[in-house]
């Protein structure tokens, strides 16, 4: 080799680095300037108010109104998650043994929802829910009740609203992992003698629990920062985090405390993150949305 | 696999009962957008297109609209070309770095939106782009970019960089390689891409919340207001004009890339 073969190879290479930096600058540059900075200004307000404080933080966990806020938003997003999974288990399971054809059905009535405006389903929710709505309207004239039942403005609207909206997030990567399951394994353990049954629980199901990971993951941590289903189906009493959040600013004008309630939030959902990746990697979770 | 009858007979009730609760809500909307009724009722009494001509004939409706729209629009006619332009880098390089600025264009998809939202609130109050078009544009091509670049960077793997080069070596630049050999092959996944940012622009709702006001101010926003104070019939109309675009769109993504 001569001396200069490889310092030509390393210019050219320097040189088509460089290129492909400037090319994915202007995105980073977006980025940067409408994320990183806002949330890293956010932040900053969170300890910063004339000088370094923790007041912001002090009050949060010592005042009742933020610990049962943040207990509600676990709990909620706890039950939304293992309802996501319960229904959306069997979903993806159907989808992925369906004949072809029918798998397709499956996966665009689980798609369609997603692709819908939040806005949209929230509202449709509440024309369900409501005292004079669809159900409890069906409910009297078939005579199962008398007085309608409180169904939306309160925590068990949020829930059936926010787990309508999270369960193709569950479904997606469930499905996912499923397909890529090897056909021949399941008939490797039929042929050695195991019922459906129990190839499914020894064979099916232990080969399905990364795509379990991905989608608790997934709904879990949207379900904590989630915004307008509690907002117009809680009725006010269902308060969850990020309803803190906005009132902090729109209501009180307070936006230390604000930021303070959105850094530990997003110190929630980063140690999540961190947690997941060790076992499957992150862009496998996110690459389903 | 063959399992007892009940068995089967059961899961498929179950699952049934769990797609109609995913989509019932959807196709409800429709019919109570034709109804003619003050109040929502299902069935509806008799069909009309009141609430579409209420629609169409209130002036903030149609300023809104014209937001959503024109926000739409230039997102897609931003976000595309910068999200296609670091796909491409971040599919042909294998520098390290190149890994983690993949990872910081996919943030707007990891920060919980409602903390994004504040963040934004609070650069655009001391810059002064509350309650602007640009402000509103600039936040949904940050919150859009993700969809395209990871559209895009799908679309590039199935294709094979060595195509590009011989067309190089055959003297094109680099530029007019990437549009004449590149770019038709991946179109369909471009296509897709800004799709969803476009739809993408279209639901956000938080964002604007916060930071849009005013003239400025998105059919999402005035929903939102709307929904808080009382059930307008009105809203079906525009959810179901909403959800027939969504619709069309996904429709026009996935079938283009399948082709």
């Amino acid at each position: 080799m001569t001396g200069s073969a490889p310092d030509i190879s390393l210019r050219h290479q320097r040189r088509e680095q460089l290129t492909m930096l400037a090319l994915a600058l202007p995105a980073l540059l977006v980025i940067l300037l409408l994320i990183v900075l806002p949330v890293g200004w956010l932040a900053w307000q969170s300890i910063w108010h004339n000088g370094f404080t923790f007041e912001n933080y002090r009050r949060i966990f010592s005042e009742d109104i933020y610990w049962r806020s943040f207990a509600l938003t676990f709990e909620i997003s706890l039950a939304v998650t293992l309802l996501a999974l319960l229904l959306g288990y069997p979903i993806a399971y159907a989808a992925s043994i369906a004949p072809r054809g029918w798998n397709i059905v499956i996966l665009a009535l689980v798609v369609l929802p997603f692709w819908t405006s939040v806005l949209v389903r929230a509202y449709a929710w509440l024309a369900l829910l409501q005292r004079t709505g669809v159900i409890n309207q069906l409910l009297r004239q078939l005579g199962l009740i008398d007085e309608p039942l409180a169904l939306v403005h309160n925590t068990f609207g949020t829930v059936v609203a926010t787990l309508h909206i999270l369960l193709p997030f569950m479904v997606l990567p469930l499905y996912a992992t499923m397909q890529k399951i090897p056909r021949d394994l399941l008939q490797a353990g039929a042929s050695l003698g195991a019922g459906p049954v129990l190839t499914f629980w020894r064979v099916f199901l232990p080969l399905s629990l990364p795509g379990v990971l991905a989608g608790c993951t997934l709904v879990f941590v949207l379900a904590l920062g989630f915004y307008i289903t509690p907002e117009l189906l809680g009725g006010g009493r269902t308060v969850m985090v990020s309803m803190l959040v906005s009132r902090n600013v729109e209501l009180y004008d307070q936006w230390g405390a604000a930021s303070a309630v959105g850094v530990v939030l997003l110190a929630a959902v980063a140690a999540i993150f961190f947690a997941v990746s060790r076992f499957i990697p992150l862009d496998r979770v996110l690459g389903q949305k | 696999m063959t399992t007892s009858r009940p068995t089967r007979i059961a899961f498929v009730v179950f699952c049934t009962l769990v797609l109609l609760y995913l989509i019932l809500p959807i196709l409800i909307i429709a019919p109570m957008s034709f109804s003619s009724a003050r109040f929502l009722t299902f069935p509806p009494p008799s069909l009309s297109l009141r609430w579409y001509q209420e629609y169409v004939g209130n002036a903030a409706w149609m300023q809104a609209t014209r937001v959503t729209l024109t926000v739409a629009f230039l997102t897609v006619a931003i976000a595309t070309p910068l999200g296609v332009a670091a796909a491409y880098a971040i599919s042909q390089s294998s520098w390290r770095i190149m890994r983690v600025i993949h990872m910081t264009l996919l943030l707007p998809l990891v920060v919980p939106i409602i903390i994004t939202a504040v963040g934004i609130f609070f650069v655009y109050a001391k810059v002064g782009l509350v309650a602007s078009m640009t402000g509103l544009v600039l936040a949904n091509v940050m919150l859009g970019l993700p969809y395209v670049i990871i559209s895009v960077v799908a679309g590039l793997q199935s294709f094979d960089p060595a195509q590009e080069m011989v067309a190089r070596s055959l003297g094109m630049n680099r530029l007019r390689s990437f549009f004449a050999v590149t770019l038709p092959q991946i179109k369909a996944s471009v296509v897709a891409g800004g799709i969803f940012a476009f739809i993408s622009a279209m639901d956000e709702t938080i964002v604007a919340l916060f930071i849009s006001g005013g003239q400025y101010q998105p059919l999402t926003k005035r929903m939102f207001t709307a929904l808080r104070d009382e059930i307008d019939p009105t809203i079906a109309a525009i959810s179901t004009l909403m959800t027939a675009a969504s619709f069309l769109l996904v429709l026009i993504a996935t079938t283009r890339r399948k082709t």
